[in-house]
């Protein structure tokens, strides 16, 4: 299994520190760490070991450190400011593997993101050396770049003239469409291997900033102080510690099952299939941000969804050849809407935002897995709240035309659990009918089953005496199917309309860049990826595709 | 100034007078060098007559003419040595190809950072020594330090030439920032992390000279070996004058230790003589050629696969034929690494891997030559004690053995043994002190400083005692 915990105490990789209501986030990575054994992690190269803690780190920000507004994201290395994805490591993984390191970090960059844009802890990336990669694309994520203007230090995105590959971690897209490069200079930008310094790279807009080595620290300084003091004052004084998420293991008749408190995963590894089961909230729950505050990580509204998340990492990394995941969701409907009730209108108090924002980020976790969901509501299911968010995440819902099971539209359903692509999920839903999702979400309705299937909620409706051979038809029939095609059709259909940056990004990752990642060109034995660093260079098919 | 002008003041075998666009570009570069010659070159001799010699052509034995001149008026030339038209690409992945005369496309970007990278260091070196006149030991070495300097900057010339002729609009952008950045400088450092430590005495240039110039010797032969024609010659004539500045550096330091082995002989100390005892002589000759050593680059290294497969960078003296596969494919080379556990362990990488490595082979075996010449001299005057070269792998901050502590015999130490050791193994502040202390300005003709022994022969034939600078 994969330990997704992590402590600023042990970090490896980073240093955290906090100057008033500034933290600096140190990259200093120590090569003898990696996540696995087979290279060494030079140059502030970073895997996965080091996006876990980055991970680790911005989390901690949100929920332990409410009194931070901005953050510096720098180097502890005097040559480096970060080479990147380690190329070794790219080079020995798997592709599947790679293709869910990618993901993790994407979601990292975009969680960076997300608390400048609804947390309010504005970032600067200070780039004192060398920045190429995956270091320019952590740069990218981050509000400001500051770059050192030292004749030497450039930044880069080196990948399609040294390795034949793309930049894995939305570094394309966000030169066009955030930083609104033009597209001639992030054309030439993005085939000079060794990328752009100083003057160059800020006439282009590749940074915001440049200052001298003897002033850079005081500039990026003053500027966080800056930024900082621009933000609003949460008026809090005081964060909850996030204690590390643990589950058991155990195996019986050829099924696993990881269990935490509140969620349990059994892998049936004859047929591919995992069942991800999410109980609600039980007896007393918190009634205001107070309440939360002194209730703590162990509050099921924290909790609960850290635990989903850790199941669906688990799934990810540890667990490729489950092809389909099936959602069951069991507990009262009525207490789980009365506490998200409860967070809803508490929205202004800074750690009710921060459980929201944690829940849409696990929720748009669930919507990327490249993996066929299925959801199952049968009498003991609890399709309520954000629990029917994760339903209608699924690519299908199977509900049992049975008594008691009924259907709860909650107050989140009306975008406090955006998708990646900026839509609720009853929009991306409802897309011919709009009226439908904006009804649904307005009148919060509670439905019996065959009313949910007639107000477009279920995929099957399914009579008692048909569900279960039905239901084990549907998924054997899936899991059957290529997952490759699976994958890319999955990928297509669940976002619907309009796409933003972070849609893209996800969309050209599983598209153009696991096209190719898996070419000869890339990684065929002469391709650019397999020889990169090899004594002889690559040997490409010319042919255009 | 005219391009008429320009002409008669370039000396070159190149065509400039046809080159057009290589002219408009000097026109605009020229008053820049001399701007920086006169802002950060040698500190106040600019209006004295030197003895210099001056490249004039390149053919055998007659390339060079000696005379007096201001140093503003030294005429830089721009020259290539002869080569074949049709001289084929001789090792790498290119092999048997024509060599370049252009450059190709994809290395374009490349060759440019290789060209810059080398260029950045011969201003540098200048900016590093540009005080030093003031406490010259005699006429003979003042007039030394100046030729290396002027002949730096002509090798700056020679890579500016080939930025401006080869590599467009870039290429002059990269040539103005080659005068632009400044050694020491925090905010615009020269490029290499040696070229900006401070060279404050004469026992630091001459060492500077012997094992840093020399990384330089071995630089620029990886790069004479060039599939790109115009570098490969341009390189192969500076490395005829690099060789006086390797003579300058080894003769200087054995000059040094000549006149400290003479003391010794006597049975006396050499601090009560205002010479340099040995050990000390030792610690900046480990610090050089350790920071010498750097310069190569890490022994195991992508980049020197890559600059060997393309055919950018060859191996030392490569078109000898010294070398049995040309392509340095399907073999192998045995490098020593530290391992987690506090151990050394030989570890194979593939050959073109460890370019750098075996260059820098090349490097220890002839520092290794230099040592021994020196010793021999003190052993002539009696004196038992050496110079000993320190292993590869003490204090390096760049390649596999940096960020571990080894002790100058090579052997893994901890880092309470490095820090109790650090200062005899290593120049103390104290040692600065005291060299400084030595560095009297001598400049009667044929009189030298003590801590210096006079050199056997002067340049050009001219007899020790010759009077090198005139001071106007």
């Amino acid at each position: 299994m994969t330990d997704f915990n992590r402590h600023p105490d042990s970090y490896h990789h980073w240093q955290l520190e906090y100057d008033g209501a500034v933290a600096h986030l140190r990259m200093n990575v120590n090569p003898e760490h990696p996540f696995r054994d087979g290279y060494e992690l030079k140059l502030n190269s970073y895997d996965l070991a080091v996006d876990i803690e980055l991970a680790d780190a911005i989390q901690r920000l949100r929920f332990e450190r409410p009194d931070i507004n901005a953050v510096v994201i720098g180097s502890g290395q005097e040559r480096a400011f970060c080479a990147g994805a380690n190329i070794v490591m790219l080079k020995s993984s798997t592709h599947p593997f790679k293709v869910n390191f990618c993901k993790f970090t994407n979601e990292t960059r975009l969680s960076l993101e997300d608390l400048s844009q609804h947390s309010g802890v504005r970032s600067i990336c200070a780039i004192n050396a060398a920045c190429a990669g995956g270091g320019y694309e952590l740069a990218l994520a981050c509000d400001e770049i500051h770059l050192v203007n030292d004749n030497n230090s450039a930044v880069s995105l080196p990948e399609v003239p040294l390795l034949g590959v793309l930049p894995g971690t939305g570094g394309l897209t966000r030169l066009v469409d955030k930083r609104k490069i033009r597209r001639d200079h992030a054309d030439v930008f993005c085939t000079l291997a060794e990328g752009l310094r100083g003057k160059k790279a800020l006439k282009w807009n590749f940074v915001d900033a440049i200052w001298p080595k003897s002033k850079f620290h005081d500039q990026v300084g003053a500027r966080a102080a800056e930024l900082a003091g621009e933000a609003k004052d949460k008026g809090a004084a005081k964060g909850i510690e996030l204690k590390p998420i643990h589950f058991d293991s155990s195996e019986e008749d050829g099924k696993s099952t990881m269990k935490w408190e509140h969620v349990t995963v059994t892998l049936e590894h004859g047929n591919r299939v995992a069942r991800i089961t999410m109980t609600g909230p039980i007896g007393d729950q918190p009634k205001d941000g107070p309440g939360f505050e002194a209730a703590g990580c162990d509050t099921w509204a924290i909790k609960a969804w850290r635990e989903f998340d850790d199941a669906l990492l688990q799934l990810r990394f540890d667990h490729e050849e489950i092809g389909l995941v099936v959602l069951e969701t069991r507990g009262d409907r009525g207490a789980l809407v009365d506490l998200e009730k409860t967070l809803d209108a508490h929205q202004d108090y800074w750690l009710c935002k921060e459980i929201l924002l944690h829940t849409a980020r696990v929720c748009r976790r669930w919507d990327l897995m490249a993996r066929s969901t299925y959801a199952l509501v049968d009498e003991k299911g609890c399709a309520a709240g954000a629990f029917l968010e994760l339903m209608m995440a699924c690519d299908r819902i199977y509900a049992l035309d049975e008594d008691g099971v009924d259907f709860v539209v909650g107050p989140l359903s009306d975008g406090d659990l955006p998708m990646s692509h900026g839509l609720s999920r009853l929009q991306n839903r409802f897309l011919a009918t709009p009226e439908q999702g904006d009804k649904l979400a307005e009148e919060q309705a509670t439905m019996i089953a065959p009313e949910a299937d007639e107000e477009g909620l279920v995929t099957y409706l399914l009579d008692p005496v048909d569900w279960e051979d039905d239901v084990r038809i549907a998924l054997e029939e899936r899991v059957s199917l290529s997952p490759d095609a699976l994958t890319g059709m999955e990928a297509s259909l669940r976002f619907g309309g309009a796409e933003n940056c972070d849609s893209k990004i996800f969309g050209r990752l599983s598209a153009w860049q696991n096209w190719i990642f898996t070419r000869p060109n890339a990684t065929g034995d002469e391709g650019a990826l397999t020889r990169y660093g090899a004594p002889e260079g690559a040997q490409f098919d010319w042919r255009r595709t | 100034m005219s391009s008429v002008d320009l002409e008669a003041k370039i000396p070159n075998n190149v065509g400039l007078r046809a080159n057009k666009r290589l002219t408009m570009a000097l026109e605009k570069w020229q008053p820049k060098f001399l701007d920086w010659w006169k802002t950060v070159g040698p500190s106040d001799f600019n209006e004295d007559q030197i003895y210099l010699r001056t490249a004039v052509g390149v053919g055998q034995g007659g390339w060079a003419h000696f005379d007096y001149v201001k140093m503003p008026d030294y005429r830089w030339g721009i020259f290539m040595a002869d080569g074949p038209d049709d001289r084929k690409i001789h090792f790498g992945d290119n092999m048997g190809n024509d060599a370049w005369h252009t450059v190709p496309g994809e290395f374009r970007n490349r060759l440019r950072r290789l060209i810059v990278t080398q260029g950045d260091t011969e201003p540098a070196s200048v900016e590093q020594q540009r005080m030093l006149g003031h406490t010259c030991p005699s006429l003979y070495d003042l007039r030394s330090l100046f030729q290396v300097n002027v002949e730096e900057g002509r090798h700056l010339w020679a890579m500016v030439y080939l930025l401006q002729t080869h590599f467009g609009a870039d290429g002059r952008d990269e040539a103005e920032a080659l005068l632009e950045r400044n050694s020491g400088d925090i905010d615009n450092p020269r490029i290499l992390e040696a070229f900006n430590y401070p060279v404050t005495n004469w026992l630091d240039f001459f060492c500077f000279t012997t094992f840093m110039d020399r990384d330089g010797k071995y630089q620029l032969s990886s790069l004479a070996e060039s599939s790109f024609d115009p570098l490969a010659r341009t390189t192969q004539f500076m490395l005829a004058e690099e060789a006086y500045h390797l003579q300058t550096g080894e003769n200087g330091v054995g000059r040094i230790i000549k006149r400290t082995g003479e003391i010794m002989a006597e049975d006396k100390d050499p601090r009560q003589e205002g010479a340099i005892p040995l050990d000390m002589i030792q610690r900046y000759c480990n610090f050089w050629f350790t920071g010498s050593m750097d310069l190569f680059g890490g022994e195991d290294s992508t980049n020197a696969a890559e600059a060997f497969a393309m055919g950018l960078k060859g191996r030392y003296r490569e078109s000898d034929g010294i070398y049995k596969d040309p392509k340095a494919l399907n073999a192998e080379y045995r490098l020593e690494v530290p391992t987690d556990d506090g151990k050394l362990e030989e570890k194979d990488i593939p050959l073109r891997r460890a370019m750098n490595a075996v260059l820098l082979d090349a490097y220890i075996a002839d520092c290794t030559r230099i040592c021994q010449r020196w010793n021999r001299e003190l052993k002539k005057l009696g004196v038992t004690e050496e110079i000993k070269l320190p292993n590869r792998k003490f204090n390096r901050q760049q390649g596999v053995y940096s960020g571990y502590r080894f002790n100058p015999e090579g052997e893994l130490i901890d880092e309470a043994t490095w820090n109790k050791n650090r200062d005899t193994w290593l120049p103390t502040q104290a040692d600065r002190e005291y060299v400084d202390s030595c560095m009297i300005k001598v400049t009667e003709p044929g009189k030298f400083a003590n801590y210096i022994a006079p050199p056997t022969k002067g340049p050009n034939k001219q007899p020790v005692d010759f009077e090198y600078v005139k001071f106007h």
